[in-house]
C-alpha cells in the first residue's frame, strides 16, 4: 500500500513539474536547426506503416524505422551503444519492465521539460507511473499495454461440457475434468521461459516485486501472493493437470493447433500470435477474464507492453519528443496503431473509436474489446526494479528446475531462490536496499 | 628457422638485389636514402615489419587490444549509489581480484563446468573415432564412392550451429518429431531427449553430427599424405588392411589425430551455439549450461560485464593451459621423430 501512495506522489510531482514545463518548452524558441532533421527509431513494433503517415506531414522531421529483433537483444545493442558513447538511435522502443534499468545505465532522456501538459492525461495512471518510476522526471511515453485475460478453445469447452472458470478455483476443476475426459488434453500450461507472464499471474493477486522506500529498494519477489501464485500452479503442475513446456516452442504451436492446449492465460495482443500460430482455429477461440482469486475484487495483470523513450544520445531530443506524442496521442496515429500494428493503445480513452470492432481471429466475439477495456481497468498496480533483468533470468533458472521437478515444493523453493539471487545482486551493485 | 642465415651467405646476397625496390614500394620515407651505403640494411630491417604490419595492425586491434580491455575490465566493478537512478548514479571502480573469487567459487560456474567435461566425455572420442573410421574406411583401396562419400561427410560441418541445433531441436520435440512419430505408431514409449539426464546427448549429439566432417577431411589428408610404397611393403609382408590400418595409417597420422583432439577439447571448452538455441524449447538447459553461457548471461542479461571478463580470463587460461599442458604431455611421443 505504501506503493500506492508513493504512486500518487510521483504522479502530482509529475504533474506539477510538466506544468511548469509547459510553460517554458515552446517548440519554436529559435533552436530550429536548418533542413530536415533525421530521427532513427529502433522498433520491433512493426511501426513502419504508421511512421510514413508521420513522415508525410512532417517533412523537416523524417523519422527512420530500424527494426529490432526483440525487446532484449535490442536493450543489449542500446546499453552496449551508450557504453560505447555512439551508435545509439534517437528513438527507443521500451517494454516497461526495462526501463527502470535503461534509466538506471543513463540510456534514456528525461523528457519532461519537452511534452506537452495533455500528455499525462491520455493515460491510466498505473502506465504513467511506470514511465515516470514516480519521480517527476518522465522517461517515455507508453505506446500499449497488454492486460491478462483467459483464451479458450469455445468449441472444445463445448464438446466437453465444461464451464467457463471465473475463480482459480474453478480454473483447477476445469484443468482436471478436461484431462480426465481426454488425458492428451491441458487446460494450459506452466512456462518457465516467460517471466512476464508469470509477473502477470502475480500482479493479479496483489504482489509487486520490487518497492521504493525512501531512498533504497525493496524486493519483494518471495511475498505471500506470490508465494500463493507459485504453490497453485505448482499444485497443478505435479497433478499433471497442467503441463510443464515452455511456451513459444514448436510444440507448444502444435498444441495450439491441433487442440491439446486448450486454453492460453494470456494478454490482449493474443490474437495477433494465435493468429500467425494457429491460423486455423480462427473464430473457435473466445476470451473471457482472467480467473479471479477473490470474486468480489476483480483484478488483472499485465503481460507485455511498451513505451516511446528518447535516448541520452539523441541530438534532437525535441524532435523526438515532438514525434514519439504523436505516436502515442494523436487520434490519427492511435488508429493506425490499432489498424496496422494490432496494438492494444495505451491512450485508452483516445482509441475508443479504434476498437469497436473485434480483431479478426475473434470476430465471432462481439465483446471483445468491451471486455478488454473492463478488464483493463482492474490492471493491479506493480513496480518493477532495475535489475528486473536478473530476476527475470533467475525465474528462467529456477522455474525451469521446479517445472522440470513437477511438485508445489520445488515452485516455492524457485520463489525463495528469486528473492536472493535478485536481493544479492543488488546488493552487490551497491544499491541501497531495504530489509 | 635459424639455418639459412648462417649458411647461405650467397643467397641472402642475391635476394639483396631484389630488397631496394620492395623496400621503396612498401615504406616510401627510406627509398631517398636507399642510394647511400647502408641504406639497403636499412631496408632489410624495414621490410619484414612492412610485410608483417598488416598481421600485426589487425592483431592488435581485434585480438590483443580487446583481451587486454577484457582483462582489464575483469579487475573492476560499478558500484550504484542510492537508488541508481538519474546520470552520474553509477561508477566504475577497481574490484580487485573479487570478481575471480566469485568466478571460480561461484556454483554455477563450477556446475557448468562439470557439465561440459561429461560433455567432452561423450563428444570428443564419438566424434573423433567416427571421423577416423571414415577418413580410414575412405582411404581403404577398395572404397567406391569415394568423392560422394567425403562430401556427404563433409556436408554437416557447412551448417551453422544455430541453423543444425533448429533442425535437431524440432527432431528432439516430441509433437512435432517425425521419429516419436514412428515410435508411437510402433507402440514404443521413448523419453524426451529433452529431459534433464538426456538433453546433455541431445546436445552432444548436434556437436558430434556437424564435426565429424571437419575432423574427417584433416585425418583423410594426412593419410593422403602417407607414401604408398609402405602399404606395398606391408602387403607384401601379408598384412591384411585391417593390420595395415591399425599398425601403419594410425601410427603415421598420430600427429594429426593429436591436433584434432586438441582443438575438439577447446571447442567443448566453447561449447555455446547449440545449448543456447535449444534452450528455449527445453526446461532442462538452464541460463548457465555451459561456461560461455554464463559469461554471455553475466555480460549480456545481467549487464554485469566485470564478472563476465574475470569469468572469460578463467576460462581462457584454462584452455590455454589444458592445450598445451596436453601437447607437452603428448609431444614426446608423438612428435618424437621431428625433435630428434
Amino acid at each position: 500500500m505504501r506503493l500506492t501512495s508513493g504512486t500518487k506522489a510521483g504522479a502530482v510531482l509529475a504533474a506539477t513539474a510538466l506544468l511548469a514545463a509547459g510553460c517554458s518548452g515552446s517548440p519554436d524558441d529559435g533552436s530550429e536547426p536548418t533542413g530536415p532533421v533525421e530521427l532513427t527509431f529502433w522498433t520491433w513494433a512493426g511501426l513502419g506503416e504508421v511512421v510514413d503517415i508521420w513522415n508525410a506531414e512532417n517533412p523537416d522531421i523524417q523519422v527512420v524505422v530500424n527494426e529490432q529483433d526483440g525487446g532484449d537483444p535490442a536493450v543489449t545493442k542500446l546499453l552496449t551503444a551508450i557504453e560505447a558513447g555512439s551508435g545509439a538511435p534517437d528513438i527507443m522502443q521500451a517494454e516497461y519492465q526495462k526501463i527502470p534499468q535503461l534509466v538506471s545505465n543513463d540510456a534514456v532522456a528525461d523528457i519532461s521539460g519537452l511534452l506537452s501538459e495533455e500528455t499525462p492525461g491520455h493515460f491510466a495512471d498505473g502506465v504513467w507511473n511506470a514511465v515516470t518510476l514516480g519521480s517527476d522526471a518522465v522517461y517515455a511515453v507508453p505506446q500499449d499495454s497488454g492486460p491478462m485475460q483467459f483464451y479458450y478453445r469455445a468449441d472444445i469447452f463445448e464438446k466437453y461440457d465444461l464451464e467457463v472458470p471465473t475463480t482459480w478455483e474453478e480454473y483447477a476443476e476445469v484443468a482436471r475434468e478436461l484431462h480426465e475426459k481426454d488425458p492428451d488434453k491441458y487446460l494450459g500450461t506452466f512456462s518457465a521461459n516467460d517471466a512476464g507472464w508469470f509477473v502477470g499471474l502475480t500482479q493479479q493477486a496483489g504482489a509487486s516485486w520490487y518497492g521504493i522506500e525512501g531512498e533504497s529498494w525493496s524486493v519483494n519477489i518471495d511475498s505471500p501472493e506470490v508465494r500463493q501464485v507459485a504453490e497453485y500452479w505448482g499444485g497443478l503442475v505435479e497433478e499433471g493437470v497442467i503441463d510443464n513446456k515452455p511456451m513459444y516452442t514448436p510444440e507448444w504451436n502444435q498444441g495450439l493447433n491441433d487442440g491439446t492446449q486448450v486454453g492460453w492465460l494470456s494478454a490482449i495482443w493474443a490474437p495477433g500470435v494465435l493468429n500467425s500460430n494457429a491460423p486455423d482455429t480462427a473464430g473457435k477461440w473466445e476470451m473471457a477474464p482472467m480467473p479471479q482469486w477473490d470474486e468480489s475484487a476483480e483484478a488483472t495483470g499485465t503481460w507485455g507492453g511498451s513505451a516511446t523513450a528518447v535516448t541520452t544520445q539523441s541530438e534532437h531530443p525535441e524532435q523526438a519528443a515532438r514525434f514519439i506524442e504523436w505516436l502515442n496521442t494523436d487520434p490519427v496515429a492511435v488508429q493506425a496503431l490499432v489498424d496496422v500494428s494490432s496494438l492494444y493503445p495505451a491512450d485508452v480513452a483516445g482509441s475508443e473509436d479504434a476498437l469497436a470492432e473485434p480483431p479478426e481471429f475473434f470476430s465471432n466475439q462481439e465483446d471483445f474489446y468491451e471486455i478488454a477495456a473492463q478488464t483493463a481497468q482492474t490492471t493491479q498496480p506493480f513496480t518493477y526494479g532495475p535489475n528486473i533483468n536478473v530476476a527475470y533470468s533467475a525465474y528462467n533458472d529456477e522455474f525451469a528446475k521446479a517445472t522440470e521437478a513437477r511438485s508445489a515444493d520445488a515452485f516455492v523453493a524457485a520463489v525463495e531462490a528469486m528473492q536472493q539471487i535478485t536481493v544479492d545482486d543488488l546488493v552487490n551493485s551497491g544499491f541501497d536496499v531495504a530489509e | 628457422m635459424p639455418e639459412p642465415i648462417t649458411q647461405d651467405t650467397p643467397r641472402r646476397r642475391a635476394t639483396d638485389a631484389r630488397r631496394p625496390a620492395s623496400a621503396h614500394a612498401l615504406a616510401p620515407p627510406s627509398g631517398t636514402r636507399a642510394r647511400h651505403g647502408g641504406a639497403t640494411r636499412r631496408g632489410r630491417h624495414i621490410a619484414p615489419w612492412a610485410f608483417l604490419s598488416p598481421a600485426i595492425v589487425l592483431f592488435t586491434l581485434f585480438l590483443a587490444a580487446p583481451i587486454g580491455y577484457s582483462v582489464y575490465l575483469s579487475f573492476r566493478t560499478e558500484k550504484v549509489s542510492g537508488l541508481g537512478l538519474g546520470s552520474g548514479s553509477r561508477q566504475e571502480v577497481w574490484n580487485g581480484v573479487a570478481n575471480y573469487v566469485s568466478a571460480v567459487a561461484d556454483t554455477e560456474f563450477l556446475a557448468s563446468v562439470g557439465r561440459i567435461g561429461l560433455y567432452g566425455l561423450i563428444v570428443v572420442p564419438v566424434m573423433l573415432g567416427s571421423a577416423l573410421l571414415f577418413a580410414l574406411l575412405l582411404d581403404a583401396r577398395r572404397t567406391r564412392a569415394r568423392r560422394f562419400g567425403r562430401i556427404t561427410i563433409f556436408l554437416p560441418y557447412a551448417v551453422p550451429a544455430v541453423i543444425s541445433s533448429l533442425l535437431w531441436g524440432f527432431l528432439y520435440l516430441p509433437a512435432v518429431s517425425p521419429f516419436y512419430w514412428v515410435f508411437d505408431r510402433l507402440g514404443w514409449s521413448v523419453p524426451s531427449l529433452f529431459g534433464p539426464n538426456l538433453v546433455i546427448f541431445a546436445v552432444a549429439n548436434i556437436a558430434i553430427w556437424g564435426g565429424i566432417g571437419f575432423n574427417m577431411v584433416v585425418l583423410y589428408t594426412a593419410l593422403k599424405s602417407v607414401p604408398s610404397e609402405l602399404y606395398e611393403a606391408a602387403e607384401l609382408d601379408g598384412a591384411s588392411q585391417i593390420g595395415i590400418a591399425w599398425r601403419i595409417k594410425i601410427p603415421i597420422v598420430l600427429p594429426a589425430i593429436i591436433m584434432t583432439f586438441v582443438f575438439s577439447m577447446i571447442a567443448t571448452l566453447q561449447v555455446f551455439a547449440e545449448p543456447t538455441t535449444l534452450r528455449p524449447l527445453s526446461n532442462a538447459i538452464s541460463t548457465t549450461w555451459t561456461p560461455l553461457m554464463k559469461v554471455y548471461r553475466d555480460a549480456f542479461t545481467r549487464g554485469d560485464l566485470y564478472s563476465a571478463a574475470a569469468t572469460s580470463v578463467v576460462i581462457a587460461v584454462a584452455t590455454f593451459v589444458l592445450s598445451f599442458g596436453f601437447l607437452r604431455l603428448v609431444q614426446s611421443r608423438a612428435f618424437g621423430q621431428e625433435e630428434r
